[in-house]
C-alpha cells in the first residue's frame, strides 16, 4: 500500500524570513525532486514541490516495500498524527516515517538550513491527512485569504512540474487531478470567491453597483499610490474608456499615464505577463486574487484593439474634469482637501446629476466627507472600503464551512480509492466482475435452451472454468509484485482495464 | 361546459401561474440561481398566454372588450401588467424586476377572481347608446392604451423602489439583504426612465382617444368630470418628471420619489375617484 505524506510550512506556522529560506525556483524543485526520487536509498516513488510566497509543501508517496513486515502500522498510522507542528517528533518507526526523516534532511542540505532551524515550523501529514491538506489548499480553504483564486494555478503548475518530468505517478497523479475537480466544486458551489476581498477590488464592486457598464465610464485619479493605482488598473481590465491621472508633478504623472496605457497593450497581447507585472508593481497580497479574476471574467469583454487612453492633466484642471470624469481616486499626501464640497455641487449641475463616484483611498482624507450627502454623488473613503473587505472576509469565513464538508466528502473517496488499490481487492474486484458477466450470460443462454438440468450443470461448470483460466495469467501477474516493479502502476492499469474503479462509488 | 366556465378556469389557471412564478421569484432573490429567474419569467409567459385567451374568450362572449365591472377591469389591468413587464423583461434584461410585477399580478388577479361578476350598471352600454363602430374602436383603444400605460408606470414605480433600497445602501455605505441582489443604479434608473416614457406615451394616447370617445357619445371633449380632472393631474406629474429629466438633469433618487408618487396618484384616480367622489367611470369599479 502506498503511503502519501506532506511536509511542509505556511504563513500560518512559518515567518516569512523562513519562508522564503526554504523556497523553491522552478528549477529548484526540478532539481530537488530529481535527487529526491534518483536516490534510491529511500523508498520515496512519487513526490512534488508547491512552493509560493506563503508556503512551501513537499508532497512524496513512499512505496510499500519498507514497510511490508508493518503495513497494519502503516496505514493505520495514518489517521493519528494530526499534523502539528511537533509531530515530525513522533517516533514511530514506520516506513513512511524514514522517509519523511529523509526528506526533511534533504531539505536541510539542499537549502543548507540547519534543521533545527525549521523543524519547529514544519508540519506532517499522512494519509488521508495528507490528502485533506491537497484539497484544502487547493480549494484556498488553507490560503492567507480564503477563496482567492491563483493558488489552483499555483499548484497546477507545480504539479505539471512534477508530471512533466515523471516525478508523479498513479498516486499523484490521480490525488492532484481530484484536487483540481474538488476545488472547481468548491468554487462553484460555495461562496468563497464571490466578495472582494481588498481594497481596490471593492471599491470596483461598487462601481458595478452604481454604473451599468464600465465602458462607458471615465476615470480620474488624483495623486499616485499603489493602492490607487492598483484600482485604476482593475478599472482598465475593466474596460474604463478614458483615464486622467492628475499629479501635482506634472512629469510624475505623465509617467503613470504612460504605465497605465503599457498595460493595457500588455493585457492586450500577453494575459499571463500583464498578471505578474501587475502583481509585482502592487505587492499587496490581497490584491493578488483580484487581478486573475479579472482576467477571467471580465477580460473576454474588452475587445483587442480598444487601447486605453490615459492622460496626465495638470493638478489644476480637476475641477474642470469633475464635468467629464464618473470615477475619482483620490490619493495625495495633501494634508487639505483636493475637492471640496462646493466644487462638486457645482459640477453636478453641469453634468446633469450624472452619478460620480468618489473614492479616497488618502489619509488623511483628501475629498471631503460632505460630498456623500450631495444627491447623486457617492464618496467611499479607505474605511469605508476595509468595512466592506472585512465583511466579506467574514462571509467568505462562512461559506469555507461548506468548502471543508465538499472536501471531506472528497477525501473518503479518494481514500477508498488507495483502499483499493491493492493487489487483493483488485483481484477481487476482478474476478467479481467477470463472474458476473459470464453468470448473467449463462442464465440467459440457459434460460432460451430448456435444457436438462445435468446439461444445465455442465454448461454451468464450463463456464466456471472459463472464468478461472482466463484470470489465472492476470492473476499471477498482479501477485507478482517482486522484482522493483511499480506495483501501483499495474494495479491501477488493471483496474482501468475492467474498469472497475468507477463501480467504487468513485 | 358553458364558455363561461371555461373562460373562469382560464383565468384560475393563470392566477395560479402567477402565484408559481412569484415563488419562483422569492426563491431567486435567496437563492441567487439564474435558472429560479428562468422559470418565473417563463411562468409569467405562460400565466399571459392563458390569461390573454380567458380575455379574448370573455371578449367573444361579450362582443366587446370585457372592462364593464371592477373583476374584469383588474382582469385587464393585470393582462396589461403582465404583456408589459414581458416586453420589458426582454429588452432590459431587468431580472429582478420580476420580484415586483409577479406579486403584484398575483393581488390584482386574486382580487379579480374573488370579486362577484355583478351586471353592469349601465348594462352593455355601447348597444345602448347606440354606437357607431367608430366609437366602439376608440373606447377599446382607450381602455387597451390607458391600461397599458398603467402597467409600464408600475413598473417603472417598482424601480424606483428597488432604485431607492439600493441607492440607501450605497450611499449609507450600509450594503443588506438588498446590495448583492440588485442590479446597479443605473439599470435601475434606466429602466424606470424607459418605463416612463413608455407608460406616459400610451397614457397620452389613452387620454385623447378617451377625449375622442366622449366627443362621439357626449358631444364634448371635456365634461370636468372628477376622473377627468385627476388623470390630467397625474398626466401633469409624468409630463413635469420627463421634463425635469431632459431639461435639467432630474435623475436618481429625485425621480425614483417623483415615479412613486406619481404612481400613488395614478392609483387614486383609477380606483379612488371613482370610491370616494364618483364620475362617469362608475360602472367599472362595480
Amino acid at each position: 500500500m502506498s503511503e502519501i505524506t506532506l511536509i511542509g510550512l505556511n504563513h500560518k506556522t512559518a515567518a516569512v524570513e523562513l519562508r522564503e529560506a526554504l523556497a523553491f525556483t522552478a528549477e529548484e524543485s526540478a532539481n530537488a525532486l530529481k535527487s529526491l526520487i534518483g536516490n534510491s536509498n529511500n523508498k520515496i516513488k512519487e513526490a512534488m514541490i508547491f512552493s509560493t510566497c506563503n508556503r512551501m509543501e513537499i508532497l512524496f508517496i513512499s512505496s510499500d516495500k519498507s514497510c511490508k513486515a508493518s503495513q497494519s502500522i502503516c496505514s493505520t498510522g495514518s489517521s493519528n498524527s494530526t499534523g502539528s507542528s511537533d509531530s515530525s517528533e513522533s517516533t514511530d518507526n514506520t516506513g513512511s516515517s524514514d522517509n519523511t526523516q529523509v526528506v526533511i534532511n534533504f531539505l536541510s542540505e539542499y537549502k543548507k538550513l540547519p534543521v533545527s532551524r525549521f523543524q519547529d515550523s514544519l508540519y506532517i501529514y499522512n494519509g488521508n491527512d495528507a490528502v485533506r491538506h491537497i484539497f484544502r489548499v487547493a480549494s484556498s480553504l488553507d490560503s492567507m485569504i480564503i477563496g482567492e483564486p491563483q493558488i489552483l494555478g499555483q499548484v497546477k503548475a507545480a504539479y505539471r512540474l512534477a508530471a512533466l518530468n515523471k516525478y508523479s505517478g498513479v498516486v499523484i497523479n490521480r490525488l492532484m487531478h481530484k484536487a483540481f475537480s474538488i476545488a472547481k466544486k468548491v468554487r462553484r458551489e460555495t461562496g468563497i470567491g464571490d466578495n472582494a476581498v481588498s481594497i481596490s477590488y471593492a471599491a470596483i464592486e461598487l462601481a458595478n453597483k452604481i454604473f451599468n457598464d464600465l465602458n462607458e465610464r471615465c476615470v480620474m485619479l488624483l495623486g499616485a499610490g499603489e493602492m490607487a493605482e492598483l484600482a485604476v488598473e482593475h478599472l482598465i481590465s475593466h474596460g474604463v474608456k478614458k483615464i486622467f491621472v492628475a499629479n501635482r508633478t506634472f512629469e510624475n504623472g505623465v509617467l503613470l499615464a504612460k504605465k497605465f496605457n503599457g498595460i493595457k497593450a500588455v493585457y492586450g497581447s500577453n494575459r499571463r505577463c500583464a498578471i505578474q507585472d501587475i502583481e509585482h508593481n502592487s505587492n499587496i497580497v490581497q490584491d493578488s486574487e483580484d487581478n486573475l479574476r479579472n482576467n477571467q471574467d471580465d477580460f473576454s469583454k474588452n475587445r483587442e484593439n480598444d487601447i486605453v487612453n490615459a492622460e496626465a492633466v495638470r493638478f489644476e484642471e480637476r475641477e474642470r474634469l469633475l464635468q467629464e470624469v464618473d470615477i475619482i481616486i483620490s490619493s495625495t499626501g495633501a494634508t487639505e482637501y483636493v475637492l471640496t464640497a462646493a466644487q462638486v455641487k457645482k459640477s453636478m449641475t453641469l453634468r446633469k446629476n450624472r452619478p460620480l463616484f468618489l473614492i479616497d483611498i488618502a489619509v488623511p482624507r483628501d475629498i471631503d466627507p460632505k460630498i456623500n450627502k450631495i444627491d447623486n454623488a457617492y464618496l467611499y473613503d479607505i474605511d469605508d472600503l476595509q468595512n466592506i473587505v472585512d465583511d466579506n472576509m467574514e462571509e467568505r469565513k462562512k461559506e469555507a464551512f461548506k468548502g471543508e464538508r465538499l472536501v471531506d466528502e472528497a477525501v473518503i473517496k479518494f481514500q477508498k480509492w488507495l483502499e483499493n488499490l491493492d493487489v487483493v481487492p483488485t483481484i477481487v474486484a476482478i474476478k467479481e466482475k467477470i463472474e458476473k458477466i459470464i453468470e448473467s450470460e449463462t442464465e440467459k443462454t440457459l434460460n432460451s435452451l430448456n435444457l436438462r438440468e445435468e446439461d444445465q450443470d455442465a454448461i454451468k461448470r464450463m463456464a466456471q472454468a472459463i472464468t478461472n483460466k482466463i484470470m489465472h495469467d492476470p492473476i499471477q501477474f498482479l501477485k507478482n509484485s517482486g522484482n522493483h516493479r511499480d506495483d501501483v502502476f499495474y494495479l491501477n492499469a488493471a483496474r482501468e482495464i475492467f474498469n472497475i474503479n468507477n463501480m467504487n462509488g468513485d | 361546459m358553458t364558455l363561461d366556465n371555461i373562460e373562469r378556469i382560464l383565468s384560475i389557471t393563470a392566477t395560479i401561474t402567477y402565484i408559481a412564478s412569484m415563488a419562483a421569484y422569492i426563491f431567486y432573490l435567496f437563492k441567487q440561481k439564474d435558472e429560479l429567474q428562468n422559470y418565473g419569467f417563463f411562468l409569467i409567459c405562460v400565466g399571459a398566454a392563458l390569461h390573454f385567451l380567458g380575455v379574448c374568450l370573455a371578449t367573444i362572449m361579450m362582443g366587446t372588450l370585457p372592462a364593464y365591472n371592477l373583476k374584469q377591469t383588474l382582469s385587464i389591468a393585470a393582462l396589461a401588467l403582465s404583456g408589459t413587464f414581458i416586453f420589458l423583461n426582454q429588452k432590459f434584461n431587468l431580472k429582478i424586476l420580476g420580484l415586483f410585477a409577479s406579486p403584484l399580478l398575483v393581488i390584482i388577479m386574486s382580487a379579480s377572481i374573488i370579486l362577484p361578476n355583478t351586471l353592469p350598471s349601465q348594462p352593455l352600454f355601447l348597444n345602448d347608446l347606440g354606437l357607431r363602430s367608430i366609437s366602439h374602436f376608440w373606447l377599446i383603444s382607450h381602455i387597451v392604451m390607458i391600461f397599458t400605460g398603467e402597467a409600464a408606470l408600475a413598473l417603472a414605480c417598482g424601480s424606483g423602489i428597488l432604485y431607492l433600497i439600493q441607492e440607501k445602501a450605497i450611499k449609507e455605505k450600509k450594503r443588506g439583504f438588498f446590495y448583492k441582489r440588485l442590479p446597479s443604479l443605473a439599470l435601475l434608473d434606466n429602466t424606470s426612465y424607459t418605463s416612463i416614457v413608455t407608460g406616459f406615451t400610451m397614457l397620452t394616447v389613452g387620454l385623447i382617444t378617451g377625449l375622442i370617445y366622449a366627443k362621439n357619445v357626449w358631444g364634448t371633449f371635456l365634461s370636468w368630470d372628477p376622473k377627468e380632472i385627476w388623470s390630467a393631474v397625474t398626466w401633469l406629474i409624468y409630463a413635469a418628471l420627463l421634463h425635469g429629466r431632459l431639461a435639467s438633469g432630474w435623475r436618481g433618487r429625485k425621480s425614483a420619489i417623483m415615479t412613486i408618487i406619481g404612481f400613488a396618484v395614478l392609483l387614486f384616480t383609477l380606483f379612488g375617484v371613482n370610491l370616494f367622489i364618483g364620475g362617469h367611470h362608475q360602472s367599472f369599479t362595480k
